[in-house]
């Protein structure tokens, strides 16, 4: 794909985030999606293209009274949003669309309007998995976090510095849910849900959502805002069974997914301004930045204990407070890239001075799937 | 309103053989009968070379403890908490998820790398589930 071919004209999260018990599920999508329409100056029947993930394409097209001749209902975890703008960057580059909504939207606390997840007791997971007492994320995401520690060398203590920083990112952030200071002792003595993670480790359960509006960057001078170019995108798959991965010390999906985007963008690593990593629960920095080829996995921890991601840190990470402290609705990646969007306009809460290139990598249904998405705000 | 009731594997045609096996007390692997990879989880061909070769054969039933959590909250349905959920390195190289029976489901008494042997544990007439617990000797 070329380079700056496509950009984000238009992006915007839920009016509220949080606990909305006044809104159901598919009109948090549509809540979002107007923000962003409105963000772009656009009206709904500009709009010829759309994605979105667990509600299909169809439900929110129709909800909103869109036409659309470009659908992708890519569904795979908490970075399908990522693949939305691999996918979408594609069919505007080939002519099938003109002007792509993406949206995502979850009543996760509230429960209104939202399909429970089930796991069929005759599919895999179901026969191999789900016997064994895994029930949710929790119990699973974590599982490989032991033997990640045990190869590499990192201890509990800087895998509990991820949520200390984050909160310190969270406290500049208005919207973010929690913003009380927090230590390491004060993450380790937390609430324990599933050795060797305790509550302040695992990511907030939230209402919201986000809607981002794509387009050709020709047109993109045309619109309100200032436009934020894709520069690069990579994708992949694992399994969907955490047990299944092909190793624990790293990802398959994050080392395919990361260095596709890093390639098609032409930047090395010392280009980054800015980085957003899904942290769904406190481990995933330290395999995205392994994986992501910033550093090997035995400096991940200390890179981050020694304070190099906090706020005046040289690698500013999860800048909004994250999936950890800022909001988690269930499929956090649109929220980290809102964010990446949000820097590269200049507009963050928590705004890294002068931020050219911010490098956005999503996860997806435990560690099954994975997207990554470096912007720009340099034609 | 009824306790949900914990999760009990439902067999396909293609994991049968698998199913069957535990409740006979024998851990079964699938082994590609062209290039010898040995899988899991069972399907009727080799996801290394793609070959419809394959047999059905009785593993060790000894491995190592890979890695594992132990789940505090929220608990399945029909587990107590703290209960491990692990996942055991075979001999034969597949991984598996699995309980460890036996042993205290603590920090200190699961270390990575201990060996584990297979166990098995009736849920009903028709389901069996291995399970592993540290191996004797």
């Amino acid at each position: 794909m070329r380079r700056n071919a496509v950009a984000v004209v238009g992006a915007a999260e839920t009016t509220e985030l949080g606990v909305i018990p006044n809104m159901s599920q598919i009109q948090l999508h549509a809540d979002a999606a107007l923000n962003a329409i409105k963000d772009a100056g656009l009206k709904l029947s500009d709009i010829d293209g759309i994605a979105t993930a667990v509600e299909t394409p169809q439900q929110i097209a129709h909800y909103l009274g869109i036409t659309p001749t470009w659908v992708d209902g890519t569904s795979v975890g908490g970075c399908s949003f990522m693949l939305h703008v691999r996918h979408a960057a594609a069919a505007i580059e080939a002519g099938l669309c003109k002007t792509v909504l993406i949206t995502h939207a979850e009543s996760g606390k509230s429960m209104i309007g939202k399909l429970p997840r089930s796991i069929p007791a005759d599919s895999l997971q179901g026969q191999f998995e789900a016997p064994y007492g895994v029930y949710g994320p929790p119990s699973m995401f974590p599982i490989p976090v032991l033997r990640y520690m045990k190869t590499h060398g990192i201890t509990h203590e800087q895998i509990a510095s991820v949520a200390v920083f984050q909160r310190e990112w969270a406290a500049k952030n208005p919207r973010a849910m929690m913003k009380a200071p927090i230590t390491v002792e004060d993450v380790l003595n937390s609430k324990m849900i599933a050795y060797p993670f305790r509550i302040l480790q695992c990511c907030l359960v939230t209402d919201g959502g986000g809607a981002l509006i794509l387009t050709s960057a020709d047109r993109a001078k045309d619109f309100p805002n200032k436009p934020v170019y894709i520069l690069g995108t990579g994708e992949s798959v694992e399994t969907p069974m955490v047990s299944q991965m092909e190793t624990f010390d790293s990802s398959r999906a994050f080392r395919v997914a990361g260095p596709t985007a890093f390639q098609e963008a032409g930047i090395t690593h010392k280009d980054v301004d800015h980085l957003m990593i899904y942290d769904a629960f406190a481990h995933l920095p330290l395999y995205g930045l392994g994986d992501l080829g910033f550093m090997p996995h035995e400096e991940t921890g200390k890179f981050i204990a020694d304070g190099n991601t906090r706020p005046g840190g040289k690698l500013p990470m999860n800048t909004n407070g994250g999936g950890l402290s800022y909001m988690h609705s269930g499929m956090y990646g649109m929220y980290a890239l809102q964010e990446s969007v949000r820097q590269m306009r200049g507009i963050a809460p928590a705004q890294v001075e002068g931020a050219k290139i911010s490098v956005c990598h999503g996860v997806g249904g435990m560690f099954a799937a994975s997207g990554t998405v470096i912007f720009t705000n340099e034609a | 309103m009824a306790e949900p009731a914990r999760a009990r594997p439902k067999p396909t045609p293609e994991t049968q053989h698998y199913w069957d096996g535990a409740k006979a007390g024998e851990l079964r692997l699938q082994r590609c009968d062209d290039c010898s990879n040995v899988y899991f989880p069972p399907r009727p061909f080799c996801p290394g070379c793609a070959s419809r070769k394959v047999s059905v054969f009785k593993a060790s039933g000894k491995g190592i403890l890979y890695s594992y959590v132990i789940n505090h909250r929220p608990a399945a349905p029909g587990f107590t908490p703290p209960y491990a959920i692990a996942v055991v390195e075979l001999d034969e190289g597949p991984r598996l998820m699995s309980s460890i029976i036996d042993c205290p489901q603590t920090p200190e008494a699961l270390e990575l790398d201990m060996k584990l042997e297979v166990a098995f544990e009736k849920l009903d007439d028709a389901i069996t589930l291995p399970v592993f617990r540290p191996a004797k000797g």
